[in-house]
């Protein structure tokens, strides 16, 4: 690792002053991709903020969403009862992420702001179309997620909460790397208010995206059969040496029925 | 460079760390507790994993800034002053959970997090899944599983399950 500054700042805005100042400063949330990122010198911040200090963990319910800090970590998520009533799927995602340990100390936040390709939370996210809330403003999932770890979030910009509406049935289905539980495809399937939605994540050549062929037949009938002639169009996929994109094309196929047999539980 | 104040084993520590300074290495290189293992380095395999603040954490991958003001546990930290075993570790020893030991001190804290938040019962399954993030590279799983099994009941003030074949 290369040598840097460390710093726990107590507030929101010294936090963002500090990212804001300096563009070699990075953020430290869980540190359970970032950590290994310094340890193979991939990056050289100047400072590293910690956001352990800002008291953004927590789960509370506001009306008719589920609002969980940015710094919860996928343990606390995975364990929480409001969220296993409210949004299903979300506790079981987060509860299969990494293993146990990485759990402890991974966040929401970090997640959704690192936006790997292959993270499970951007389907979720995308799918329940709920809304990212930083210390400037409000982003919705669509204009949030920009593509393979880029997102609309700018220099001082910090996750502080992301809002999930209650939702009537939801389940996520994923093919796990065996090695990293990283997801090879995963596939978050809700029925909401607002129409059937589907978000893969893991497959796709710019990271997650709403399937809106599968979308417009769960509309109609929100059965795993509905889905079985529903073509993933193979110039979206992501192929590498886990698996071609026409592996992938088929898996997303796969996945997306069980999420929704899921769903109907 | 940063000074930290933690606990460790339940004795107050001080110690002056540069930023980069992995919590593995402040227990390995500045206070001897050699126990805590370096596998892969790439939080993948589990053979560093202590408990911090009551959770099992992997130490490659905690900053030990990041464990100031926190408590930290070992595997030197479990016996008791007069030297009798924890459960975990006596049931390591029965059941002979361990092939060529690189893995166990990992394996034994982990498994003793799982066990303490599972005091409803740990099914052969759960426990199989709940040290996923441990890897044993002799491929001995099997007795660390029975030894696992064999500790939840000692931990939980439960009568001993019926003793191995």
């Amino acid at each position: 690792m290369y040598d840097f500054n460390y710093v726990k700042p107590r507030t929101l805005t010294e936090a963002s002053q500090l990212l804001a100042d300096d563009f070699e400063a990075k953020a430290l949330a869980g540190g359970m991709t970032f950590i290994p990122v310094l340890k193979q010198r991939l990056n050289k911040p100047s400072v590293v903020v910690d956001l352990a200090g800002l008291g953004l963990a927590g789960i509370r319910q506001d009306g008719e969403h589920v609002v969980i800090g940015a710094m919860t970590t996928h343990g606390e998520i995975a364990a929480s009862e409001m969220v296993r009533r409210a949004v299903p799927g979300l506790a079981e995602l987060a509860g299969n992420i990494g293993d146990r340990q990485v759990r402890f100390r991974g966040t929401l936040g970090g997640s959704l702001a690192n936006n790997d390709p292959s993270a499970c939370y951007p389907a979720a996210v995308l799918a329940l179309d709920a809304m990212i809330q930083t210390n400037h403003r409000s982003i919705s999932p669509a204009e949030f997620f920009l593509g393979m770890f880029a997102t609309a979030l700018e220099p001082g910009e910090l996750i502080t909460e992301v809002r999930f509406p209650r939702v009537e049935r939801a389940a996520y289905a994923k093919f796990a790397n065996p090695a990293s539980h990283y997801a090879m495809v995963g596939v978050f399937a809700a029925k909401t208010a607002a129409g059937a939605r589907v978000a893969v994540t893991g497959a796709g050549q710019s990271g997650v995206f709403r399937h809106a062929a599968m979308e417009q037949a769960l509309d109609k009938n929100f059965t795993p059969e509905a889905l079985d002639h529903v073509e993933t169009p193979l110039d979206l996929m992501n192929g590498d040496i886990h698996g071609s994109a026409g592996y992938r094309a088929h898996l997303v196929g796969v996945m997306a029925k069980r999420a929704v047999a899921a769903a109907l539980g | 460079m940063p000074q930290i104040n933690l606990m460790v084993n339940k004795k107050p520590v001080t110690a002056d760390v540069e930023a980069r300074t992995l919590l593995t290495e402040l227990l390995r290189e500045q206070l001897d507790l050699t126990g805590t293992h370096i596998g892969c380095d790439t939080s993948q395999c589990g053979a560093c994993v202590v408990t911090v603040d009551g959770k099992s954490v992997k130490s490659c991958t905690m900053l030990a800034v990041q464990a100031d003001g926190m408590e930290v546990t070992t595997i030197e930290g479990l016996a008791s002053p007069d030297g009798s075993l924890h459960p975990m570790q006596a049931m390591f020893r029965e059941h002979h959970a361990l092939q060529c030991g690189f893995c166990t001190s990992g394996m034994v804290m982990s498994a003793i997090d799982l066990v303490e938040r599972h005091p409803e019962g740990l099914s052969e399954d759960q426990i199989r899944a709940g040290l996923e993030g441990n890897i044993c590279r002799c491929t001995g799983y099997h007795n660390i599983v029975k030894a696992v099994a064999a500790a939840w009941p000692l931990m939980h003030g439960k009568p001993a399950l019926e003793a191995a074949e």
